[in-house]
């Protein structure tokens, strides 16, 4: 792609929209950079409260036996850690990139509905106040597991059901209208000559993503509703004596559920594509593979909900159909892993921060692929269902493959966005102690859940003592690694030696045409893309 | 009005009006949780009050904000682009309504399909219809559970039958609306709108009259009535609190209408209200079909 932008920025003075100053400056902005400031921000903070719930249970698992705390305390705990880190960090975080990228990577001025972009991300810290109130309340917090399957939500749930569903519900109404937000900006907003086969991958990742939200948020909300109407008004949707079936709630929730863990990773997939061809000094070896790719994941994504479930009972024909179902998303992701390497095949490579990030995301989110793929298959799963595998497996795709990616990203904008490069030593410090913990603290668990340990219980038969220290201790030094990022980004925030337009010589994008930091309004007239 | 190739798309100042609805939201959400909470535990509490000021937060705000745009649109203020962005951004929001009742029509046909003949011992289940609920038999509608909750179920002619023949009228003579807008015919305009307003709260009427039918001693169909009850009061719930909002959206429209708003080139806010209008119309169909009919 060549992109020969025109820039003009300084033709324009800001005949509206001045920068307000302090709070309300935040609080009433409609300009897409500061909306994605705010996003990084909250999913950061809520990484760090996610974070330390995690600890909470590593704590109580450091040592066979009660410990710490009562079991009932320990399921909120881990209920909650997984709420936060799927909808407060990883989503939110996301969506602040697609917020300061997606309108700078395709020449448009701003989002396309700037205050509904504002509306979209302050009602999400009042969602995530209003969970995380649970904890101070007589119930508790929830404590039936982030998938709250019915009928530990319903029937036997504690006293804050109500809470829990009117949260996710805001923060299903935050996710449609960002996806709305992002999908108008890119169908409506491109810069001339900018086709839909010249969009950074990003863009497409985060397009299509916002395809996935805007079809399965509101499932998410349909499902949390008869939760809703189950507990409180008499319904029987998901008890089988009124004629419903608790079986049709796990049906429900997955049809959301899986299409969501492709929300998370699809962005992380663009973001990888942006930052490998970078540093190899090489065009994306096949970038119109990787589009389709993209979209059959995405298509995938919605025909294998129930391998989720294989346990849970389902006939004959529905366990072979969505065996063979999920099965085939390895395809279209082996031809992402092959793009990649293929990528990196004989670049001339260097080894700067966001690279090492996603080097990492490519080994490590394929150790994860391949736990999926293990998991597929019906039989096997009969075996590792519900065990440390599969908490294993999936927080290699999500940690290692999610976040990293989003460490990633950012140290490969953060220059763009502060106008100030941050310190060497520092980030490569939080990248080698965030690789070698979170190893640690993931890769045992393959083999806990391989002997048989059970997830979601506080306690634990005495021969997986010795794997859980070793993960007590990766879990609690990946979380103190992170307050090394903590402190690259705000060093680099306040100073710095001064970034150039484009810090990274291999870089390709309209995004490196303006100046760093990047003006406050960008493309108020589109650039010309040849 | 401008010599560039492209128009200026317009950038809003920083606006309060979206933290005013984030509030708003706020107060709903812990409003409505304490309430039913409350109802559950059978206690009283403050929730409603809370829900009641944030329901009244939101339309404040609707007010405000809309009033913003309106009056940038009327300023025009808005490119050709603008209104791309908004006709794209309402049809994509209708695409997650129809998500969200996808949900409810997939419980409904699960249930039907899977659930209650399982429970009826279909499949592999014989043991579970014999050991669990050996009275129960297996039939839709659900008159009686396997717990012996009994009801009966809606038949799909009158009430229902006048509804779809409203509904689908209403879909009709708000194409005939819009059709006039276009030929700047604003008599006819304001006529068929109005009509077709007529029609929408006449179908809320006659649904309200089911639902007091439903409720009566002699067909005792409760929400609480089993799954059949269940998926026919969510469904058409739902759906009656849609045709509420889209009545209320033609309403606002007839007002802006006999306020001379709107021209043949430049009616976003019409062609969003007329388009919700058709949705809901469909979303009845199907539930004539799936929920009544069938």
């Amino acid at each position: 792609m060549t992109t020969e932008a025109i820039h003009d920025s300084h033709e324009h003075d800001d005949h509206h929209d001045h920068k307000m100053t302090g709070i309300k400056r935040w609080l009433y902005t409609t300009n897409h950079k500061d909306i994605g400031t705010l996003y990084l921000w909250f999913a950061f903070i809520m990484l760090l409260v996610g974070g330390a719930l995690a600890m909470g249970i590593r704590a109580e698992l450091f040592q066979p036996g009660l410990q710490l705390m009562e079991p009932d305390f320990f399921n909120q705990l881990t209920t909650v850690h997984g709420l936060i880190m799927v909808f407060g960090a990883i989503m939110p975080a996301f969506t602040g990139f697609a917020n300061w990228m997606i309108p700078m990577m395709i020449g448009a001025p701003d989002m396309a509905l700037p205050r509904m972009n504002n509306w979209s991300f302050w009602i999400l810290p009042f969602a995530f106040a209003i969970l995380l109130s649970s904890f101070f309340m007589d119930s508790g917090a929830p404590n039936f597991g982030w998938t709250f399957y019915a009928p530990l939500s319903s029937t036997y749930s504690n006293g804050s059901t109500a809470f829990f569903v009117f949260a996710v519900h805001i923060m299903g109404v935050s996710s449609i209208m960002g996806a709305i937000n992002v999908i108008v900006t890119i169908m409506n907003m491109r810069a001339p000559g900018m086709t839909y086969m010249k969009m950074p991958l990003f863009v497409w990742t985060f397009f299509i993503t916002a395809y996935l939200l805007i079809a399965v948020m509101p499932v998410l909300a349909g499902v949390v509703t008869m939760l809703l109407t189950d507990t409180y008004f008499g319904t029987s949707f998901f008890d089988a004596a009124g004629g419903g079936d608790p079986v049709m709630f796990q049906h429900i929730f997955w049809f959301f559920g899986h299409p969501e863990v492709y929300i998370m990773i699809l962005p992380a997939f663009g973001i990888v594509s942006t930052i490998i061809p970078a540093f190899a000094r090489k065009r994306l070896f096949g970038y119109s593979s990787m589009v389709y790719a993209t979209a059959s994941i995405a298509f995938l994504s919605f025909i294998v909900w129930a391998h989720h479930m294989f346990t849970t009972g389902m006939p004959l024909f529905g366990e072979l159909f969505f065996m063979y179902c999920t099965m085939l998303i390895a395809v279209p992701t082996g031809v992402k892993v092959f793009n990649w390497v293929a990528t990196m095949w004989r670049g001339s490579m260097s080894f700067e921060v966001p690279m090492l990030f996603s080097i990492a995301f490519v080994i490590l989110f394929t150790i994860g692929g391949f736990s999926g793929l293990m998991l597929a298959m019906t039989p096997i799963d009969f075996q590792y269902h519900d065990t440390y595998f599969v908490v294993a497996h999936f927080h290699y795709v999500l940690v290692t493959g999610s976040l990293f990616s989003i460490f990633a990203g950012t140290y490969y904008w953060l220059p763009k966005w502060t106008g100030n490069m941050y310190s060497d030593k520092l980030s490569k410090a939080h990248f080698w102690c965030s690789l070698i913990s979170v190893n640690l603290l993931f890769f045992p668990m393959h083999f806990l859940g391989l002997a048989g340990m059970p997830r979601r219980i506080p306690d634990y038969a005495l021969q997986f003592a010795d794997f859980n220290m070793w993960v007590s201790i990766g879990g609690f030094a990946f979380g103190l690694s992170q307050l090394i990022f903590l402190a690259v980004v705000i060093k680099c925030i306040k100073g710095g030696e001064k970034a150039e337009a484009k810090p990274w010589d291999g870089a390709e994008g309209l995004e490196w045409t303006v100046p760093s930091p990047a003006p406050y309004h960008t493309f108020e007239t589109p650039p010309k893309i040849d | 009005m401008t010599t560039k190739k492209y128009e200026t798309y317009y950038v809003p100042a920083q606006s309060h009006w979206p933290i005013v609805g984030a509030v708003a939201l706020f107060l709903i959400a812990v409003g409505a949780a304490n309430y039913v909470t409350d109802i559950k535990n059978a206690e009283s509490g403050f929730g409603g009050y809370i829900l009641i000021a944030g329901i009244a937060l939101v339309i404040y705000m609707m007010f405000g904000w809309f009033n913003n745009v309106i009056n940038e649109s009327m300023s025009g203020k808005y490119s050709h682009q603008m209104d791309n962005s908004f006709r794209q951004g309402m049809s994509w929001f209708i695409f997650s309504e129809v998500m969200f009742f996808a949900a409810f029509f997939g419980a409904l046909l699960y249930a039907r399909t899977f659930a209650v003949p399982w429970l009826g011992g279909d499949g592999n289940n014989a043991m579970t219809g014999q050991v669990l609920w050996p009275e129960f038999t297996a039939q839709w509608p659900l008159i009686k559970t396997p717990d012996g909750t009994e009801t009966t179920g809606m038949g799909w002619y009158g009430l229902p039958l006048i509804n779809t023949i409203l509904l689908l009228t209403s879909s009709v003579t708000a194409h005939f609306a819009h059709v006039a807008l276009e030929q700047e015919k604003r008599g006819l305009l304001k006529f068929w709108l109005g009509l077709t307003v007529a029609l929408g709260l006449a179908f809320l009427y006659c649904q309200g009259l089911e639902y007091a039918h439903g409720y009566a001693d002699e067909m005792k169909l409760y929400l609480t009535s089993g799954i059949y009850g269940n998926t026919f009061y969510m469904l058409t719930g739902f759906h009656g609190m849609h045709v509420t909002l889209g009545t209320i959206m033609l309403i606002v429209m007839l007002i802006r209408v006999f306020k001379g708003h709107f021209t043949p080139k430049n009616h976003f806010a019409f062609q969003a209200a007329s388009w919700y209008w058709h949705f809901v119309d469909v979303v009845w169909v199907m539930l004539f079909v799936f929920v009544y009919i069938l």
